[in-house]
Parts: structure tokens; C-alpha cells; sequence
């Protein structure tokens, strides 16, 4: 790979002499973000501007010119409900079932998910042999494939698994667990967060090793107990860390899809379908595809990432500084 | 095991384990089991026959049925021990199963065949890896070609992205000229719209660019990434710029100093960058999900979570496919896990 890049960078040395001698070294600064910049207008400017179009325009066909100007009629679609906390009462029922599911798993997801990742750290961060290697027990599942979480644990959940095995063997009865809403939500949140909390657990670990020692040995000659310290010097110092990892986690929770896709396929029924899944379907695997609607429901979920974006920034500035 | 009692349990400056250390020690072993067991279990279950797959309770090890083969029979037949009846004690092969008896055959006197009923015979099993869920990958199925599209999207993405993201980073971090701060506040605004809310018009964008159903379509829209331009940016700031300037007084051309003087300067950035490009890129599913759509156009997690829909498929190979899958990426951390523990660390994850 190396001597790949090595030739590749010697082909542009021609080239990128000629452009610096008429453009001189001032404006050569642009010509080395040109490739970059080229790709972020063309995948993500472009692209916010357009959602834009595409949520004001209706019908199925995905060029711009082939599209009728429909006003906010997208919007009003989604929006149009009588009572927002039930679904069954709404135009777009899945889009706000969706919702509510979308809510419901970051609660549960992020709570849960921070709670655990802290004790993690916590436990790592004490004197224990082999921490090496603990931490990456806990950290591997980061790295695998959202199919392959889902693949794995529906091995284990499926009629004839592990997980009715060991029912089976303390005496239980068996339980379909992918065909009952509430367990296949259940097992959705609970894969996610065996999947990502080996991240949040490296951060905040970090976050613990950088609290100064000597605070902890002034606490220990005041005598304070173990409980107090941690209330009254860990979570304090901690707080920035928790608030960056906490920001983190609500953006890529609002955006999860792969796993619980690949995992239930969002059932049973509409249980576990979440937001990105509703505008995948809208949008791309239904019939007819209704981009303008998906658009739609995708600025609605950007509005909601542009703020947390804002506050991770803000958070991890504080964090920087504090 | 008195020798790893000691080894967990000594601690620094106290006697012995008190009752926080056997809790830590508690939770790191529960923490072992839920995290590695899964997987483990996975990789069990994946030298299992189908027959074996379908059993419950499920067993621990690998089972398959012993076969024989007997004179005046073509196919080797399984092997069965009689448990009850007339002939009980005895091993027997089946020739065929008629309902709830079989026709059975001994095999030390092939031509001795005899009926029992189904419910008084147990197999005669051993362990045995069943390989074949494997095999059957490369010949059932275009495993292979999956493992190319992968794999070409995956380095071929990551090079570009290396190459892109340092360029842009170089120019942000030793050029002072009008408008990089404009520059910066679009990175950062870059990173405020992930492809997931911009599906749509992303779609239609690589459509005009007949990109869509091509591996061309996956690798181009991510390859610009606003956290490479950050990570490598922080990092070439802390290159000084004497180093430039001297270069420049010995007549370097400014692509000579990026490439010849920054890039290697920058190695260790850019190789915790390259490592997690590789792991979005290997792992990536919500946008090839949507631009590829041809078969053999399918990356391995396309191929693997359509393979899992599918009523003729067998758990026996989905279940090989996906340690096949997830391989690749265990080597990568078994390998390299202090730079990529240091990477997500530093970057954030995405």
C-alpha cells in the first residue's frame, strides 16, 4: 500500500510544480483542498440544499424536473395528527410510530448504555491485573459489522438458541423472542448497546485517568468513605467527559438503523422500526417511492442533529478547557 | 488454578483481597463471558451440521453421524445402535426410513437386512468439524466475489480518503490565506450532516453521476470525511514549520514538502486514520443498502443481511458466512488494537 501511494504521489510532482509557478505558493492552498472540497459540496452541501427541493416537491420520480412544487404539503402530511402520543391517530401512523420508537430507544438506549459504560470505566480504572486486556474484551464489539451484532445475537435468540436452552434448562418455558414486540425491542436496545458501549467506556476511562492521583490521596487522609468520594470528587471532574460522551451517544442513537434493521427487520409488526428506517423505506424500498416525504422526515431528524452537533462542539470545547 | 488465584488477587501495599476486589474481579469475568461468549458460540455453532443446528438443546461440541459404507449399497449409509427390542445392542445401518420404523442393514453381513422402529435406535455420532458449511460458500454461493467488492471498496476508499484528507489538512494547517477559517467552518458544518439525513438527494446526485449501482457509487461520497481533515490537521499543526522553510530554501516544490517532509512526519496519525477507514468502510450498510442494488454488485454485509431473509438458507453457511465476515476485521484488532483503542479515543468515533 505504501509504494502505491509513494508512485501515486510522484505522477502529481509535475503537475503541482506547473501550478504552483502560475499560481504562486499564496493560492496553492486552495488547489490542495480543491479534491476535498470538490467531494464535500458534491455528498454534502449540495445534498443539504436539495433535501430542501425534494421535501417541497411531491410524486415519485427522483429528477428534480420530473417534480410538481407541492409547498409544505410534505410536512403537513407528517405533522397531521390528532393526538401525537398515539400513533394510530396520525395520517403517517409508521412515520409517528417511528418517532415514538426513535424516543424510546435513546432513552433507554443512551441510559442504560452510559450507565453501564460508566461502571465499566470505573472497574478499569481500579488497581487490577491484566487491564490491557479486560479493556479490550470490552472493547471489541465496537469493531464489528451492525450485521454481523444482529446475526450473532439472533443466533443465540432463535427458537432452538442458547437463550432457550438455558430456560429450558432452569425450567422455563421458552419464549419466541423475535416474534413478541416488546422482547425484540428489548433485544434490539440491548444488542446496541453490548455493540457501542465498549466506546463510551474507553472514552470515560480516559476521562477517570486524567483526574489527578493526588486529589484521591487528600481524600483518603480526610478519611472520606469510597461512596463519598465518588460523589464528591469523581462525578464532578467527570462531569465534562459525561456530558461529551452523553451528547455522542444521542447523535448516533437517533441515527441508529444497520443493527436493528439487520436484526428484526424492524417487527414484528412496526415495534422496532425506527426513524432512518422509516425514510429508507419511504424512500427507497417501498412502492411508490416517496422521496419527498423521506426528505421531509430527514430534515425533521437533521433539525434534531444540527443542535446536539452544536452542544457536542460546545461540550467538548468545555471539555478542552475545563 | 491456586497460582492464578494469587496472580488476580494480589494487590499493591494490602493483604490479601477484600470484598471490592472479588466484586471487580466478578464483573470483568461476567463482563469476559457476555462479550467474547456470543461470539465464541457463533464460531461453535459454525462447524455444526445443519441436523445438529436444528437439535435442541443444543450441544457444545461439533457432532456428525457416522457413516459406513456397506457392499451393494452405492451411497455410504448413517450408522445407527439399536436400544431396544430383539436386536438391541446391536449397530446397524439404514438403508431407508419408512415412517416410524426404518430398514436397516448389518453391516459386517450386508446381506442381512431387518426392520426396526425409529424410536428404538440412537445415532452413532463424533465429534467432527463440519467443514463443508465452509466450502459450500465458495460453491453454493459467489462468496468470493463479495469478498472483492469488499474489499476493493474498502482500500480503494481508504487510499483516496488518506490521500484527500491530508492534502486538505497540509493546506489548513502550514497555509496562511484568505478565506481558511471560512474553510474550517465548513468542515465543521460538514460534520453536522451525516449521510443518513441526506439520503435522498445523495441518491439522485449519484444517479446523475451513474454512480448508483456501481462500487464507484459507495466509494466516492464517503471518501472526504471532515473528521480525517481534523485528526490529521490537529496533528500536522504540531509539525514546525522550520522544517518547511528549510525545505523551501533548498528549492523543494510545495508538493515535495507535503508528501516528502509531512506525510511521513504525520505517519502515526495517518495510520490511525487508515484503520478507521477501514473499519467504516468494511463495515459500512446504510448507503451501499441503497446504492447497490445488482447481486453482484453486493458487499458481504448486503450479501449477508439479504442471505439471512432468504427461506432457503441455511443457518449452517450464514452462520460460516458470518465469521468469514467478521474475520478480517479480528485480525486488523488483534493486531493493531493500541492504535485503534488511541484512534477512536482521539477522533470520537465518527
Amino acid at each position: 500500500m505504501l509504494g502505491l501511494l509513494t508512485s501515486i504521489m510522484r505522477v502529481f510532482e509535475i503537475p503541482m510544480a506547473f501550478l504552483q509557478r502560475i499560481l504562486g505558493i499564496k493560492h496553492l492552498a486552495w488547489v490542495f483542498l480543491a479534491p476535498n472540497l470538490i467531494l464535500f459540496f458534491l455528498f454534502a452541501f449540495l445534498p443539504v440544499f436539495l433535501n430542501v427541493v425534494y421535501a417541497l416537491t411531491g410524486g415519485d420520480q427522483i429528477l428534480l424536473r420530473d417534480r410538481a412544487f407541492v409547498g409544505a404539503d410534505n410536512f403537513a402530511v407528517l405533522a397531521s395528527c390528532d393526538n401525537y402520543l398515539d400513533p394510530n391517530t396520525c395520517q403517517k401512523d409508521l412515520f409517528w410510530r417511528a418517532v415514538h420508537n426513535t424516543g424510546w430507544f435513546i432513552v433507554l438506549q443512551v441510559g442504560f448504555m452510559i450507565g453501564f459504560s460508566l461502571l465499566t470505566a470505573l472497574v478499569l480504572n481500579r488497581d487490577i491485573r491484566a487491564r490491557g486486556f479486560f479493556r479490550s474484551v470490552f472493547f471489541f464489539p465496537v469493531l464489528l459489522s451492525p450485521v454481523v451484532v444482529a446475526l450473532i445475537w439472533k443466533w443465540i435468540l432463535q427458537r432452538h438458541g442458547l437463550m432457550n436452552a438455558g430456560l429450558d434448562a432452569i425450567g422455563l418455558e421458552p419464549v419466541l423472542w423475535m416474534l413478541e414486540r416488546e422482547w425484540t425491542f428489548f433485544w434490539s436496545v440491548f444488542l446496541s448497546i453490548w455493540a457501542h458501549m465498549g466506546f463510551y467506556t474507553l472514552i470515560l476511562l480516559a476521562g477517570l485517568q486524567a483526574i489527578p492521583r493526588d486529589v484521591y490521596e487528600a481524600a483518603l487522609m480526610d478519611a472520606a468513605t469510597p461512596f463519598r468520594t465518588f460523589y464528591r470528587i469523581t462525578l464532578p471532574l467527570l462531569m465534562p467527559t459525561m456530558l461529551v460522551v452523553m451528547v455522542l451517544a444521542l447523535i448516533k442513537g437517533v441515527q441508529t438503523f444497520d443493527e436493528v434493521y439487520a436484526f428484526s427487520g424492524g417487527g414484528p409488526g412496526s415495534a422496532t422500526t425506527l426513524l432512518i428506517q422509516y425514510v429508507y423505506e419511504t424512500g427507497f424500498a417501498g412502492a411508490p417511492r416517496l422521496f419527498g416525504l423521506a426528505s421531509a422526515a430527514s430534515i425533521m431528524l437533521a433539525l434534531v442533529l444540527v443542535v446536539l452537533t452544536g452542544l457536542q462542539l460546545w461540550a467538548t470545547r468545555k471539555n478542552a478547557d475545563g | 488454578m491456586g497460582k492464578i488465584n494469587t496472580f488476580l488477587t494480589r494487590t499493591r501495599g494490602r493483604n490479601g483481597p477484600d470484598i471490592m476486589d472479588w466484586l471487580t474481579y466478578g464483573y470483568l469475568f461476567l463482563g469476559v463471558a457476555l462479550m467474547f461468549g456470543p461470539v465464541l458460540w457463533l464460531l461453535a455453532s459454525s462447524f455444526k451440521t445443519e441436523a445438529e443446528l436444528n437439535s435442541f438443546p443444543p450441544r457444545l461440541l461439533p457432532y456428525k453421524q457416522e457413516m459406513i459404507t456397506v457392499t451393494g449399497y452405492d451411497d455410504p449409509l448413517p450408522l445407527y445402535t439399536v436400544t431396544e427390542g430383539e436386536h438391541a445392542g446391536r449397530t446397524v445401518a439404514q438403508v431407508k426410513r419408512i415412517g416410524l420404523s426404518a430398514k436397516v442393514v448389518d453391516p459386517e453381513n450386508p446381506t442381512e437386512t431387518f426392520k426396526i422402529k425409529t424410536s428404538e435406535r440412537e445415532a452413532v455420532e463424533r465429534v467432527a468439524l463440519a467443514t463443508e458449511n465452509y466450502t459450500e460458500l465458495f460453491e453454493k454461493f459467489d462468496f468470493l466475489r463479495y469478498f472483492w467488492n469488499s474489499t476493493f471498496i474498502t482500500l480503494t476508499a481508504t487510499i483516496i480518503m488518506l490521500i484527500f484528507n491530508s492534502m486538505a489538512a497540509f493546506a489548513l494547517s502550514k497555509y496562511e490565506f484568505r478565506g481558511r477559517t471560512l474553510v474550517l467552518a465548513l468542515v465543521i458544518g460538514v460534520l453536522m450532516v451525516p449521510q443518513t439525513v441526506v439520503l435522498v438527494p445523495l441518491f439522485m446526485i449519484a444517479k446523475e453521476l451513474y454512480l448508483i449501482d456501481t462500487l464507484w457509487g459507495v466509494i466516492l461520497p464517503g471518501a472526504a470525511t471532515p473528521t480525517g481533515v481534523f485528526l490529521l490537521r490537529q496533528y500536522m499543526l504540531t509539525i514546525p514549520d522550520e522544517i518547511l522553510d528549510a525545505a523551501r530554501m533548498d528549492k523543494a516544490s510545495e508538493w515535495k514538502i507535503y508528501w516528502r517532509i509531512i506525510l511521513p512526519l504525520s505517519a502515526p496519525a495517518i495510520a490511525v486514520l487508515a484503520i478507521l477507514a477501514i473499519m467504516w468502510r468494511w463495515n459500512d450498510f446504510l448507503w451501499p443498502l441503497i446504492a447497490l442494488s445488482r447481486n453482484e454488485n453486493y458487499t458481504l454485509q448486503l450479501a449477508l443481511n439479504s442471505f439471512q431473509g432468504e427461506l432457503d438458507t441455511e443457518w449452517s453457511n450464514l452462520l460460516a458466512m458470518t465469521i468469514l465476515t467478521l474475520t478480517p476485521i479480528a485480525l486488523v484488532f488483534a493486531f493493531l488494537q493500541k492504535y485503534i483503542a488511541t484512534g477512536i479515543a482521539s477522533t470520537g468515533g465518527k
